[in-house]
């Protein structure tokens, strides 16, 4: 209630009457009776903790007779076992060295038996000398207050719980992790040579790129000799990505390795892939595919020319780019997709190459990376062949790096897998070097 | 390692009088000592220190499984008079920490001469045939009581308190800061020092032994002071009119005075 101005309102002399009236009452409370009956324990102890003193509401909180309490019992008698423990280890040397302690969790025991959760302060009470003299305490009971901390540390032991057992996991998930990660790169390598072999008079160069992070890739190529100086090479796409990709790709390469050393003819390659791969995926109900360019060359020499005997399931055409610069389209039209019909149609076509003429193979994860500000357009063939162009004359390495430097621009966009291989005439065939990117 | 910041080792008094070792008890750090020791000091070399853990010391020295046994506190004994290059010091330890000084004793004979065991218990719990004063469940009961009282230690001021051992006045503005313990280091200090039993050890006691206890005292009861007394070949027991577990805050005088006549017998 405040007090404003002069000539308060009759209302409020009103409120001010009611309030001296509750005043009155109050302090002719007498302070014997306020110490009794406090909503708090008080007791008073002497320095050993013998009980000098003791208010009504405490007694009534532990059910004692005040006779069998004062000088007779010390303030660790009226505690808990552990209260005790706690009491001489903690409390009293605190007190002790601070003369005052405050709020203190302790459990009391009553006569019949039950516990009773007590928050306590005490302070020391000093004579003129600074000797201590006897130590006040108050007592709160706290029971509703420690079951509120019980459920806290109940639940922090929980969440400590929780946490361990989540740290576990994740261990465990990463040693997981570590285990499939080495074993998919095993897997990884079954999919691609590791170094392309050394073909005399040519030049060789690859690049790799997968888009799926477990680095298993739906793209995949090879070469290899066919032991009568010929060599055999393909390039190719399977449908799908990740792992069930990675084992169509593994029985596509490993059927044209296989097929090319009973029958090399290019035709007879792709057409046993098309048999063994309808009959194992699409004969059962899960039609999968590939498209491949599969191809022999025969290096040239004693004035024969380097030729190339190429057959394309539909995939997209190969390309020279020719010594004096120009690149040919090497279409293959009518090739179908490898796989889907018992009986495929296979395309072929031949050319021959010159010192100074790369053939080049790749996969549309080039020519469909998605380009421009929004991602919108596809990079598509005109470009390619565009930027091929400007390029042309070029060596295998040369190709292949210019080209490298072109999927590295398309950042984000680059998001199919995309493989290149490069063979390449060197205009003095003096030293045939296999250069080859190791698959990424 | 620093042994002395890790230890919080404090050294007062005169310097080249008998060295006096005080190692404090489960609860508080060194600062148990205060009033006892200016007493001691006036002709003794006094070396305090906290046992890794409690009080100053370096915390991330701690480890639960060392800190699990009483051999691992023994070797804060030892180290810390290695690092001093002790010799024959008397050990004066509270409480469990008397057990401490028996194992240190045993472990490096040459660096502990004379031991004062200050309200001693080797056993808390009751076994048969022996009365240690508490049952098992009682000491679960302290640990809750742990739980459920921090003392002024938060995590946050925990590095504070305890990283700054060349500033001590940090440490003791703070209200409770001298039994303020990292309640997961209190828990395994509690356990230890109530579930030891280290009665089978103090036959094996052979230097001159002063055993301390208090006329009332529930920690360690009359039965318990002399079963040491009894145990330890050629100890002497006294009985302080004192009550409670701590008589080195409770009666600082009696206390000193038994210490130092225990002290000027030795020479």
């Amino acid at each position: 209630m405040s007090r404003t101005g002069e000539g308060p309102e009759p209302s409020r002399d009103g409120d001010r009457d009611h309030t001296h009236v509750a005043f009155s009452a109050l302090l002719e409370d007498s302070a014997e009776e306020l110490y009794e009956s406090a909503p708090c324990g008080y007791l008073s102890t002497l320095m050993d903790g013998t009980i000098a003193k003791i208010n009504t509401t405490l007694l009534n909180w532990l059910g004692l007779d005040r006779e069998d309490v004062v000088g007779r019992r010390r303030f660790v008698d009226l505690l808990t076992v552990g209260g005790k423990l706690y009491h001489e280890t903690h409390f009293a040397p605190l007190l002790r060295m601070q003369g005052e302690l405050r709020g203190i969790a302790l459990e009391m025991r009553t006569a019949r038996g039950a516990r009773l959760a007590v928050l306590v302060s005490s302070t020391v009470k000093f004579g003129s000398e600074g000797d201590p003299l006897l130590i006040r305490t108050s007592v709160f009971d706290a029971s509703d207050r420690r079951a509120y901390e019980e459920e806290l540390l109940r639940r922090r032991k929980e969440a400590e719980q929780a946490r361990a057992e989540a740290e576990a996991a994740h261990r465990q998930a990463e040693a997981d992790r570590q285990r499939l990660a080495d074993a998919l790169a095993v897997l990884q390598r079954s999919l691609l040579p590791e170094t392309l072999p050394r073909l005399p008079g040519v030049e060789t160069a690859v690049h790799y790129h997968t888009a799926s992070p477990d680095r298993l890739g739906g793209d995949f190529y090879d070469l290899f000799p066919l032991g009568d100086g010929r060599w055999a090479f393909f390039l190719g796409d399977v449908c799908g990505k990740g792992p069930e990709a990675a084992s169509l790709t593994s029985l596509t390469r490993h059927t044209l390795r296989t097929s090319a050393h009973h029958d090399p003819a290019p035709v007879a390659a792709l057409t046993t892939l098309n048999t063994v791969l309808h009959e194992r995926y699409s004969a059962s109900g899960d039609p999968r595919y590939c498209t491949v360019v599969y191809g022999v060359l025969e290096p040239g020499g004693e004035g024969r020319p380097t030729t190339v005997q190429l057959a394309s399931g539909g995939h997209p055409p190969a390309l020279v780019l020719r010594a004096g610069g120009g690149v040919d389209l090497l279409p293959t039209p009518g090739g179908l997709l490898v796989g889907v019909l018992p009986n495929a149609p296979v395309a072929t076509t031949r050319t021959t190459l010159a010192p100074g003429d790369t053939l080049l193979l790749y996969t549309d994860g080039l020519t469909e990376a998605r380009t421009g500000p929004t991602r919108a357009s596809l990079y598509g063939e005109d470009a390619l062949y565009a930027f091929l162009a400007a390029q042309a004359p070029a060596t295998a390495q040369e190709l292949v790096t210019a080209l490298t430097g072109l999927l590295k621009g398309f950042g984000e966009g680059l998001d199919d897998d995309a493989a290149l291989l490069a063979l390449g005439v060197p205009d003095t065939p003096a030293h045939p070097l296999p250069v080859s990117d190791p698959p990424r | 390692m620093d042994i002395r910041r890790r230890n919080n080792v404090r050294i007062t008094g005169a310097a080249d009088g008998p060295v006096v070792l005080l190692a404090h008890g489960f609860g508080c750090d060194q600062n148990m000592w205060r009033l006892v020791e200016p007493a001691l000091a006036e002709r003794h070399r006094v070396v305090a220190f906290d046992y890794v853990g409690s009080g100053g010391s370096d915390l991330s020295a701690w480890d639960a499984e060392r800190y699990s046994s009483l051999r691992g506190y023994a070797r804060d004994v030892v180290e810390i008079c290695e690092e001093l290059d002790l010799r024959r010091a008397v050990f004066v330890g509270h409480s469990v920490s008397a057990m401490v000084g028996v194992l240190a004793a045993e472990a490096a004979p040459e660096r502990i001469g004379a031991m004062a065991m200050v309200t001693p218990s080797p056993c808390y719990v009751d076994d048969d045939g022996y009365r240690g004063g508490f049952a098992r469940e009682d000491i679960d009961e302290l640990l809750d009581s742990l739980e459920s009282n921090y003392l002024g230690w938060s995590s946050a001021m925990a590095p504070v308190i305890m990283g700054n051992p060349e500033r001590p006045e940090l440490g003791q503005e703070l209200t409770n800061s001298f039994c303020a313990t990292d309640p997961d280091i209190a828990r395994v200090f509690a356990r230890t020092t109530f579930l030891s039993d280290s009665r089978d050890d103090l036959a094996r006691v052979n230097v001159p032994t002063l055993v301390m206890e208090c006329s009332e005292d529930v920690i360690a009861p009359r039965e318990v002071g002399a079963y040491v007394h009894a145990a330890i070949p050629g100890s002497r027991l006294v009985t302080l009119d004192a009550t409670g577990h701590c008589p080195q805050l409770s009666a600082p005088e009696a206390t000193a005075r038994e210490l130092l006549g225990f002290l000027r017998d030795l020479q």
